[in-house]
């Protein structure tokens, strides 16, 4: 891309007052932009230079996956989040609602997918309040796919969406430049090489749910233990004609160890040297509020 | 005074692999050739993220109208994005002129983009249909925002491997079989040779009758001897 993007796309229909915009505005390549007389910028350049680094964007590492099955779709994530080496979150959720037939899961920047995927969801329920009717997955998609075109990348948010509609099941992965495949299956996320080794040699059309399930939490578990940015449990969520079923978590993959003993101290460890009784006189005190506005009472 | 204390964290973590924030990149082969009767247009259907295939069954032959197909190689996200707009408008203007849209006028409205937002895209662009006025046609659109009608064109890197092959085995009289053969044989080829073009072969022939659509698995593709 460009250094200065300027990719502003509007179009004006005659009959309609749509207006479609692709990428609206200019973008530089780094994060510090060329006007410095912004307050907040010279904050954190003089926090940087005396030695106080930005806080880095929690990323999710992640696996995320999802399958279409017999009689819908099931999406599966992982459930760790790092800043960096550190495991920020053991338990965060990465599948996130959208409507009630729709789920997405995110990988990338956790903030970014998290945002995202509120706003389209809060459009979602705006435009089906607007038409009448349950939107479908294709509505959704286009939102998600236009939003990160239109900001070229620098929202860092991969997401697996899935849902039924009344057009079938369907799956969807939509990458943070705003590209979109539809697939019978999909990973993706820093484990998604592992989960996709799983899909790859197991994946067949018209499981199951029972094997469906088997195969995603299978594929979520590779990304777990053979990736490091993946950890903790296996999230599952179920969707059919019928609705939605968010399993978490579906399987705790890692169970912490369970203690050998009680550790707490025996009473009388400690010897007792001194003992000195205090007493306090306590006064209940109970307050009566008094409505004193001036809608209140007589003039 | 306070002294800075220099924190250093070691990172036991490895570098995050490239594929992860690469730009998702349709490598791709894509080969159109014009017959008496209409087109001819195939495309292979690999899209990579750096060296991870992202979609190993992707499809690169998109719909404008329903008499005009377009071949996307590039970015995927720049291509995806310019059909959509394309396609839009396209559909107004069918509505407002009230019949099926030229095939020049669909190659034109992609070059006006292609071209005014030449520094931002990375698109290379087949388009090819069929029309009343002027039968079947094909409009090459490279990056950078060239428009050029030709009776047989490629695109995508693994165009530079057929040159040869698509220039020495044209003819101008194929019947829409033997068209559909030379294509799929010469993005077989391209497959056999280039490292980003791979998967299935997608075939579309566009007539006055409308639009077959054809899938050749790898068992059906050309393997030189």
């Amino acid at each position: 891309m460009a250094k200065n993007c300027n990719f502003l796309v509007i179009f004006q229909c005659k009959h309609q007052s749509i207006v479609l915009q692709l990428a609206q505005y200019t973008l530089r390549k780094s994060p510090v932009p060329d006007c410095n007389r912004c307050s907040c910028f010279v904050r954190n350049a003089a926090l940087e230079s005396s030695g106080m680094a930005l806080p880095k964007a929690v990323k999710t590492g992640t696996t995320i996956c999802g399958i279409v099955f017999k009689d819908g779709v099931i999406l599966g994530a992982d459930t760790r989040a790092t800043d960096g080496s550190t495991v920020a979150s053991l338990n965060c959720q990465k599948i996130h609602y959208l409507a009630p037939n729709m789920y997405c899961c995110g990988a990338g920047t956790a903030a970014d997918t998290e945002q995202t995927t509120k706003l389209i969801s809060s459009n979602l329920e705006l435009h089906s309040l607007n038409t009448g009717r349950q939107a479908p997955l294709s509505t959704a998609l286009k939102m998600l796919a236009q939003m990160l075109f239109k900001y070229q990348g620098h929202i860092s948010a991969a997401l697996v969406l899935g849902g039924v509609d009344r057009l079938g099941p369907h799956i969807y992965s939509v990458h943070p430049h705003g590209s979109v495949d539809r697939l019978p299956y999909v990973t993706m996320g820093s484990g998604s090489l592992a989960a996709m080794a799983v899909f790859e040699s197991r994946y067949r059309p018209n499981m199951e749910l029972e094997e469906g399930k088997k195969l995603v939490r299978d594929a979520i578990a590779a990304g777990i233990f053979n990736d490091l940015g993946s950890g903790t449990n296996v999230d599952l969520c179920v969707i059919t004609k019928d609705g939605a079923q968010m399993l978490r978590p579906y399987d705790v993959a890692n169970v912490k160890g369970a203690r050998q003993e009680r550790y707490r101290f025996k009473r009388g460890t400690t010897a007792v040297l001194k003992t000195r009784l205090r007493k306090f006189d306590v006064q209940e005190e109970e307050v009566v509020s008094m409505d004193t506005s001036e809608a209140s009472g007589s003039a | 005074m306070m002294e800075t204390v220099q924190q250093v964290t070691p990172s036991y973590a490895a570098p995050l692999p490239e594929w992860l924030s690469a730009e998702h990149d349709m490598g791709t082969t894509l080969v159109a050739a014009e017959f008496p009767g209409g087109v001819v247009i195939g495309a292979d259907s690999r899209t990579s993220t750096g060296t991870y295939v992202a979609n190993r069954v992707s499809n690169k032959i998109t719909r404008i109208t329903d008499s005009v197909y377009c071949c996307r190689s590039g970015s995927a996200a720049d291509t995806q994005a310019l059909a959509d707009i394309v396609s839009y408008r396209m559909a107004m203007h069918e509505i407002e002129m009230g019949r099926p849209a030229a095939v020049r006028t669909v190659a034109n409205t992609f070059r006006e983009m292609c071209y005014q937002y030449r520094d931002d895209l990375m698109a290379g662009i087949l388009c090819a249909g069929y029309d009343r006025t002027h039968g079947g046609q094909i409009y090459s659109l490279p990056i950078g925002g060239m428009m050029v009608r030709q009776k047989v064109a490629s695109g995508g890197s693994g165009s530079t491997y057929i040159y040869g092959y698509l220039d020495s085995n044209y003819k101008p009289d194929f019947t829409a079989e033997q068209c559909v053969d030379f294509i799929r044989k010469g993005v077989s080829l391209a497959i056999h040779r280039d490292g980003s073009s791979g998967g299935v072969c997608r075939v579309a022939i566009i007539t006055a009758n409308g639009v077959e659509r054809r899938t050749f698995t790898g068992d059906q593709l050309f393997v030189p001897q």
